[in-house]
């Protein structure tokens, strides 16, 4: 059908991975002025990083940080299954529910700082716009993590053996996404945390 | 049975999957983009043929020249190549059926559509006077146009540069045709690789900062603008990050296709082949850390510019290592001057006359003098117009049987093409004295006694104007009277001319086996 230009399945597969490594790549960079106005604010105004960091929710960033690692696995578990031809529904829901954790806790995080945000002035401000954006573009990338998992789901009667090529694509994004907030946790909730 | 025969409806076309077909939709679109930003430079011109502001108001002007630079900026020079000439001969050039990712390729081109909807939109709603470069804090804090609009705009037309750059670099590494090598690429592949790598590893870059941009214009605050803390110079290094290797992706093509015309009209394979592909890769790569000469006089620390400063002369040597080559290709050659010839011989002079005046500009001293003046802006288009949008027409000629079936008319091509290189240098020449002897970019009045050079300047906008107009003519005419095209009208050894033209759906009838290198010319003795 419309696969026409690929010779076979394993060269098919293959395009698909360097095209999800390279669509990663331009993630990275997409990232990239996000990171460097972090840099630039915590040299420019570092005490309002510093007491910003005291602001927000430690503890529940500690606890999101653990559930999205966890969903890691339980995606290069789906990626394995998936091989395997058998039981990859169960590793995609759980992967899917603790994406679905990570963003409710996120959204509770949100709402509770939401009116400090709104009445920080100066640098505490700038602190909290690098927050939110930062920790927005990242949910919103784990929400359309959820969502590809989702679709991955619906079609999981399709992976087997011979074909598991969507899971691993699949598998690379939602790893990306985790190591994006192995950096934005220790950027936001730990360096200044021992920094009164 | 050809593309084009496949299927008649409007419904065919839209929902195709075939890269020849995307690719003309791709020509078609930039099409219309490329007049809606050329009348914004024909007001423009008009009214700077005399002195005082007298033809349209500062702001309609300053409006002006920000559509331009949009338009012809993202809506047409970036996806020019790449996305028209690249989209058809890509997967033709490596002997594959169709691109890696076909139905991608097509979504590209609808996000190319709605980005262009978006500007369009901004555009009928009133404008935006930021110019193309959208400086903070004017553009989040002052600017009262749709600069949202236009951002978005941007932005959503930056995806389809992404998705095109990935899929050419994933068919170029996946799908050769078997004993077609690296270096036994065209450098036409090599240029569009190397372009797309620009494009998926510059452009979110530019996506992301635009996005800052329009938050902090929606929110207030933000990280660019200095009376919230911000620092405007990290929007300039983010926006230059991306807006300096944003010419190589105009110019690299560019080279690509006059690295096809020239050997094929020369009779003689291309001079250093091995050379060429690795001054398309250190162009590339250098290019990446030069975009702090548009800072030099913007407060950047003074370290920092000699080091963009010295860099930016480095770029000079794989563009001169082309230059040459192209010349020494030409030397015992069998040169014929048919159109493509022409427009890839006036894209080589043009782009050598573009690139050495970029060296007066990469000169710390010498650019505080020239830093917005006319002298900058002669420059680019030289490497932008001069360089790309000549390459372009040749490319679209050179290729023109094969896309179309038909030839274009002969006389009719060589006389635009000399049309379009007089009207060119008038047009832009003048630009460089003017901006020696100080006037300033982007403002819709000056001094009286620049009038005369102004005025040579603005005619050579009409020659311009009239020498764009041609080839939509003629080139239209073929498409119904023009002479049936054989399968390789130039006797030219790519790939793209083993089969039929127009080219069956799948581009090959039997996937086409290589034994040896690219430009297998002999000249005739
Ligand atoms: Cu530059």
């Amino acid at each position: 059908m419309a696969t026409i230009q690929f010779d076979s399945a394993e060269e098919r597969r293959s395009a698909s991975l360097l095209g999800m490594w390279l669509f990663l790549a331009t993630e990275v960079l997409f990232f990239g002025p996000l990171f460097f106005g972090y840099l630039r604010g915590r040299l420019a105004v570092h005490e309002a990083f510093v007491s910003g960091s005291h602001h927000i929710h430690f503890w529940l960033g500690t606890a999101n940080t653990a559930l999205l690692l966890t969903s890691s696995l339980t995606m290069a578990l789906a990626v394995e299954r998936a091989k395997l031809g058998r039981g990859v529904r169960l590793m995609l829901s759980l992967t899917a529910a603790l994406g679905t954790a990570f963003l409710c806790i996120k959204a509770y995080e949100y709402a509770s700082e939401l009116g400090e945000a709104a009445s920080a002035r100066g640098g505490e401000a700038m602190f909290y716009f690098l927050y939110f954006a930062m920790t927005g573009v990242h949910a919103l990338h784990l929400a359309i993590g959820i969502g590809l998992v989702a679709w991955l789901w619906l079609t999981a009667r399709r992976y087997g053996e011979r074909y598991s090529m969507p899971v691993e694509v699949t598998g690379l994004y939602w790893h990306f996404v985790d190591i994006v907030w192995v950096f934005l946790y220790p950027m936001f909730y730990l360096l200044e945390r021992y920094n009164a | 049975m050809s593309y084009l025969t496949e299927g008649y409806t409007l419904r065919s076309w839209l929902t195709t999957h075939d890269h020849k077909r995307i690719a003309l939709l791709y020509a078609v679109a930039i099409t219309a983009f490329f007049f809606v930003g050329g009348a914004a430079a024909t007001m423009m011109r008009l009214e700077l043929a005399t002195p005082a502001g007298d033809l349209v108001s500062a702001d309609t002007y300053n409006k002006l020249f920000t559509i331009h630079g949009v338009i012809m900026v993202w809506f047409f020079l970036i996806p020019s190549i790449p996305s028209v000439l690249g989209n058809f001969l890509v997967p033709m050039m490596i002997g594959a059926k169709d691109m890696a990712f076909p139905r991608l390729n097509l979504a590209s081109w609808y996000i190319y559509v709605i980005g262009g909807a978006f500007t369009l939109a901004a555009l009928v709603a009133g404008g935006v006077d930021t110019g193309w470069t959208f400086y903070t804090p004017y553009s989040t804090m002052f600017a009262n146009g749709h600069v949202v609009l236009v951002i978005a705009g941007v932005f959503v037309v930056g995806f389809s540069s992404i998705l095109t750059g990935l899929n050419i670099i994933v068919t170029v590494h996946r799908l050769r045709a078997p004993g077609l090598t690296w270096f036994r690429l065209p450098l036409f592949i090599w240029a569009n690789y190397a372009t797309s790598l620009i494009l998926i590893l510059a452009t979110p870059v530019l996506a992301m900062t635009l996005t800052l941009i329009a938050l902090e214009r929606l929110a207030g605050i933000g990280i660019f603008n200095p009376a919230l803390g911000g620092d405007p110079l990290l929007f300039q290094h983010l926006f230059w990050f991306y807006s300096h290797p944003a010419v190589y992706i105009m110019v690299l093509p560019a080279m690509g296709v006059a690295s096809e015309i020239i050997p094929c009209f020369a009779r003689r394979p291309v001079f250093g082949y091995r050379f060429m592909a690795y001054a398309i890769l250190g162009i590339a790569s250098i290019g990446f850390l030069v975009w702090g000469h548009h800072m030099f006089v913007s407060g950047q620390s003074l370290y920092a510019g000699m080091v963009f400063s010295m860099l930016s002369f480095l770029v000079a040597i794989p563009s001169a290592i082309k230059v040459f080559n192209w010349t020494a290709t030409l030397y015992k050659g069998s040169i014929t001057f048919s159109a493509p010839m022409l427009y890839a011989l006036g894209f080589v002079g043009l782009f050598t006359i573009g690139g050495l005046t970029g060296l007066y500009l990469a000169s710390l001293a010498l650019d505080v003098h020239l830093t917005d003046t006319y002298f900058v802006i002669a420059h680019f288009h030289y490497i932008m117009v001069g360089g790309s949008v000549m390459a372009y027409l040749g490319g679209i000629h050179f290729w023109w049987p094969k896309i179309s079936g038909r030839m274009y008319p002969e006389m009719w091509g060589r006389a635009a093409a000399l049309l379009l290189f007089f009207g060119f240098n008038l047009t832009f020449f003048p630009q460089y004295l003017l901006g020696y002897l100080g006037m300033p970019r982007r403002y819709h009045e000056y001094a009286p006694e620049l009038q005369v050079l102004n005025l040579f300047s603005s005619a050579g906008a009409v020659v311009l104007a009239a020498g764009y107009l041609l080839p939509l003519g003629y080139l239209g005419w073929s498409l119904l009277y023009g002479k049936r095209a054989s399968a390789n009208p130039w006797e030219a050894t790519g790939l793209e001319w083993q089969t039929s033209s127009p080219p069956p759906q799948h581009n090959f009838h039997e996937t086409p086996r290589v034994e040896r290198g690219p430009y297998g010319y002999d000249p005739v003795r």
